[in-house]
């Protein structure tokens, strides 16, 4: 390594190990213009997904894309507030700026209809009763509480429903639908 | 000084390029790029799989999100997978990593696109975390001030004048006259609003094709005769202020030198960066032809750079222009520089 | 075979000591020392260089944005060309291929490339965890990602709960044998492994890998600059695919990207039974049941075998035909942007016989791998005792 001369005046002193130079920047973000659309009507206690032009696909919540094809999504559908997890984990590890018990359940969540899932939170579920497959129902927020932002659903709850079986859970269910075949 | 090492290599040109810019955009990323990447891709007839490799630049700290690249990849629709890479870079160098996997032989087409959108954050403060991080980003200085300093260097270095800056800004657009220059109050001294940029969102996309397939998908492709990039010490108190040689050096290695230019875009967005860019260069102050959408009035960053090289390819595509040259600029005062010559013949 | 263009050769490579702060150095100075180690190896000095490649993860980790414009002189590079790759977590291995292509091309005949991060600049889970807007904040870091596609895969196999214990007890015995690596845990045990605390069930606090400081650097020279060294590497082969994170009928467990990487690659490198004809392999496994999932994806052995593998011992240093992640692997050194490239620079190491204590005996062809995103973008290479014939 590189010998670095010191001046015989500071070679005694302590060395800096670190300076602390905090750095604060405000961004003020858009959602775009499927988000836009979503979250007003999220605000209204309704969940839209975005239907592919090219296959009808149904993909919640709405990018305004269909990542397969790169092309816009500007038809919007309805969806139903029931769903399954496709996978879940237990989380004991605290999320930063987020107050929430641990541990907790995030899991994929797949509403009915839907061709993709998105990542929420599930409770009133022991950790390990939750399963690959477990029907689940939204839980809202109050109504005076529900606004325009993502987090108008406080979890969701196990139904009680029979489970999907494996093969059709998640993005296996897919494959099933479009193709028969569960070998994703 | 340098000998131009480009004669030996594969040609490769720009056949195809689409963009857009706004003050502030209300679309993501991805549904800004979307109708981009689309335009080119129908303009070339080439569908996604048929594209040997895709290549994109962007910035994290623009976006203000880690991995901000990985959901504007939606935008390619990149299923089913597709050989790509991303620079954290102005697009102009991921344009040069695609011409380097060109010469690799692998591939034969290729898109490359970038994107920026400053609109969200204050880019001043943002382009302030870029400098050295122990001695420089702590005192917060803004993108005009450094560019300030310059200016300041050069005009007490009898090396500019007022009067230039003031023809820069009427030649670039900024203002109309002298006088109106001239009337504007220092944003920072010696620099007025019409000596720096306007920032915008926006982005670029494009198609690269190699010899034998760009002729079949453009009528007049613009050829890449030469292309390279070089970058400079980072520290203000290191560098000459009055030189840059990093843009010297890559434009003697794109053969810059080796003929005329008809065009320059110059991706300087500050009018003191402009005329020095210019001298380094031995670029006329006062050119016959001027870009038609200079970057002072209209800064993406992260994709301005890309815009100068679709700029210079349509120049060539319209016929307006035979030999341009197309520059991009990264980090403070312009230290790391990137020459990229087109051309109508493939040479 | 060869992966296109000119031949190349890895003859330099260097590494930092990994820990989980490296307060003894400055990020100038971290990438330095990698750097200066890689010239020595090559027996070359600065000027020599005529590139350098770099890359990293988010730069949310140091909080200085693209710091390569920073870093340019700390790496001699001053009037050089100066690229800055970031494909997330495949980073350090994308940027081993950017920087070999420059060579392939003929670009360019010696190539300094570094890939590096220091961690402890920032804080690395909330860079990974900044607040999303218009999305709901529930994902605490990486484990909380890639804990359910595990669980699919778990499920799917019916694989024994404790093989992602195996593989996290295995990679840090290997990391003993390493000088470099973060992780020196001689007294640890298997049991303490199984009963170290669920982080991300089925994820236990062992099975993941640690946020380190770190940097790895490699010269990668021409065929003529290779013919100079005793003992170049030669790059057989390079691949890189990517996918979106999310869409209709995806594979998450084996993605569809991996697997045509996977391809492409042994098609470069001429190799058709890669269980067979790879003597060493550096994946990039952050989470412990990464090692049979790609084992799997990679083409090692048949879709729902790879615990199977894992279970035989036969990814173990010690007697096993498969050695995997001989240097310990992510889950005992985890510089996030220089992870793939460790992965690639050990590949190099392994085949050309310098890999110490952890040097499988008579290597002489050696993958690396990397990936990132939600398991999206890999990027992978063959490096060779043996010159590629074409």
């Amino acid at each position: 390594m590189t010998e670095i001369q010191i001046p015989s005046s500071i070679r005694n002193l302590e060395q800096v190990q670190s300076v602390r130079t905090p750095i604060r920047m405000e961004y003020t973000f858009t959602p775009g213009v499927a988000a836009q659309t979503y979250l007003r009507e999220f605000g209204n206690k309704k969940i839209l997904g975005n239907v592919s032009p090219v296959d009808g696909a149904i993909l919640v919540p709405p990018r305004g894309a269909d990542p397969r094809y790169g092309v816009l999504c500007d038809e919007f559908v309805e969806m139903p507030h029931t769903g399954h997890v496709g996978s879940f984990c237990v989380t004991n590890v605290p999320i930063p700026g987020r107050e929430l018990e641990l541990p907790y359940i995030s899991a994929w969540i797949f509403l009915d209809g839907a061709d993709i899932g998105f990542l929420n939170l599930v409770a009133e579920c022991p950790p390990e009763e939750c399963r690959i497959g477990m029907r689940v129902e939204a839980v809202w927020k109050p109504d005076d509480e529900i606004g325009m932002t993502a987090e108008n659903i406080l979890y969701w709850r196990p139904t009680g429903e029979p489970d999907l079986p494996f093969d059709e859970a998640g993005v296996r269910g897919w494959h099933v639908r479009k193709h028969g075949d569960s070998d994703a | 000084m340098y000998e131009s090492m480009v004669t030996a290599m594969r040609k490769v040109a720009v056949v195809a390029a689409s963009s857009r810019q706004e003050e502030k955009m209300l679309d993501t990323e991805v549904e800004m790029m979307i109708p981009l990447i689309s335009k080119v891709r129908e303009e070339t007839g080439l569908n996604q799989t048929e594209i040997g490799f895709t290549c994109s630049g962007s910035s994290d700290f623009l976006a203000g999100q880690a991995f901000s690249f990985v959901m504007t990849l939606d935008a390619v629709g990149p299923v089913p997978p597709i050989s790509e890479s991303h620079v954290e870079m102005d697009g102009a160098w991921a344009l040069y990593e695609t011409w380097v996997k060109f010469q690799m032989g692998a591939i034969d087409t290729a898109l490359v696109y970038s994107y920026g959108k400053p609109s969200p954050g204050s880019l001043q403060d943002v382009l302030s975390t870029q400098l050295d991080p122990y001695y420089i980003a702590p005192l917060w200085p803004d993108a005009h001030s450094i560019a300030a300093l310059q200016a300041r260097h050069l005009l007490e270095q009898d090396e500019i004048s007022h009067e230039d800056l003031a023809n820069c800004a009427v030649r670039a657009g900024t203002v109309q006259s002298q006088e109106e220059y001239f009337d504007q109050p220092m944003l920072a001294d010696p620099l007025r609003q019409a000596d720096c940029p306007t920032y915008a969102d926006g982005g670029v996309a494009m198609i690269l094709a190699a010899e034998g397939k760009a002729e079949e998908l453009c009528e007049r492709p613009a050829w890449i005769t030469g292309i390279d990039h070089r970058i400079d010490s980072h520290h203000f108190g290191v560098r000459d202020l009055s030189a840059i040689p990093s843009a010297k050096k890559a434009a003697s290695k794109a053969g810059v030198y080796d003929a005329g230019i008809d065009l320059a875009e110059l991706h300087t967005s500050y009018t003191v960066h402009d005329i020095l860019l210019r001298k380094e260069l031995n670029l006329p102050l006062d050119p016959t032809r001027s870009s038609k959408n200079h970057p002072i009035k209209a800064e993406t960053l992260m994709a301005s750079g890309l815009l100068r090289i679709a700029e210079a390819a349509r120049a060539i595509w319209e016929q307006e222009a035979n030999r341009v040259l197309a520059h991009a600029t990264s980090g403070p005062l312009m230290q790391q520089n990137l020459m990229c010559v087109l051309s109508g013949e493939k040479g | 075979m060869a992966a296109g263009g000119e031949l190349a050769a890895v003859i330099g490579v260097g590494m930092t000591k990994f820990s989980a702060t490296r307060g003894d150095v400055s990020m100038p100075g971290l990438v330095r020392e990698a750097a200066e180690r890689a010239l020595k190896d090559a027996g070359m000095v600065w000027g020599d260089i005529d590139a350098v490649v770099m890359g990293k993860a988010p730069d949310f980790f140091e909080g200085v944005m693209m710091p390569e414009i920073f870093l340019g002189e700390a790496l001699g590079a001053v009037g050089k060309p100066m690229l800055r790759v970031h494909t997330a977590g495949s980073v350090g291995g994308s940027t081993a291929l950017v920087a070999a292509s420059l060579v392939h091309s003929g670009v360019h005949d010696r190539v300094l490339t570094v890939a590096w991060e220091k961690q402890s600049e920032s804080n690395a889970m909330w860079a990974l965890s900044l607040k999303q807007p218009f999305q709901v904040s529930i994902n605490a870091g990486a484990g909380g990602y890639f804990s359910p596609i595990i669980r699919q895969y778990m499920e799917a196999t019916q694989a024994p709960e404790l093989i992602g214990c195996m593989v996290a007890f295995k990679d840090r015995q290997h990391a003993l044998l390493n000088p470099y690596a973060h992780l020196h845990q001689p007294d640890l045990t298997f049991d303490q492994v199984v009963e170290s605390p669920m982080l991300w069930e089925p994820i236990r606090y062992s099975e993941t890998c640690p946020s380190s400081d770190g940097a790895a650097a490699m010269v990668i020279v021409n065929e003529t600059e290779a013919e100079k060294s005793d003992n170049p590497a030669w790059i057989h082969a390079g691949a890189m695919r990517s996918e979106a994170n999310n869409f209709p009928g995806r594979d998450e467990v084996n993605p569809q990207a991996s697997r045509e990487c996977a391809a492409d690659l042994w098609n470069q490198a001429g190799i058709s039974n890669p269980r067979e004809e790879i003597d060493a392999v550096e994946m990039y496994v952050p989470f412990s049941w990464y090692e049979p999932m790609w084992l799997e994806s990679l083409g090692f052995c048949e879709r729902g075998d790879g615990w199977k593998l894992v279970e035989s011992g036969a990814t173990h240093i010690n007697g096993g035909d498969l050695p995997v992640n001989c240097s310990g692997g992510v889950l005992s050194s985890n510089p996030i942007g220089a992870s793939g490239m460790i992965r690639f620079a050990e590949a190099a190491l392994q085949v050309r016989g310098m890999a110490g204590e952890h040097q499988v005996e008579g290597a002489r062809k050696a993958m690396g791998h990397a990936y990132g995103g939600g398991a999206q973008y890999f990027a992978m290479w063959v490096v060779g005792k043996d010159k590629p014939t074409t």
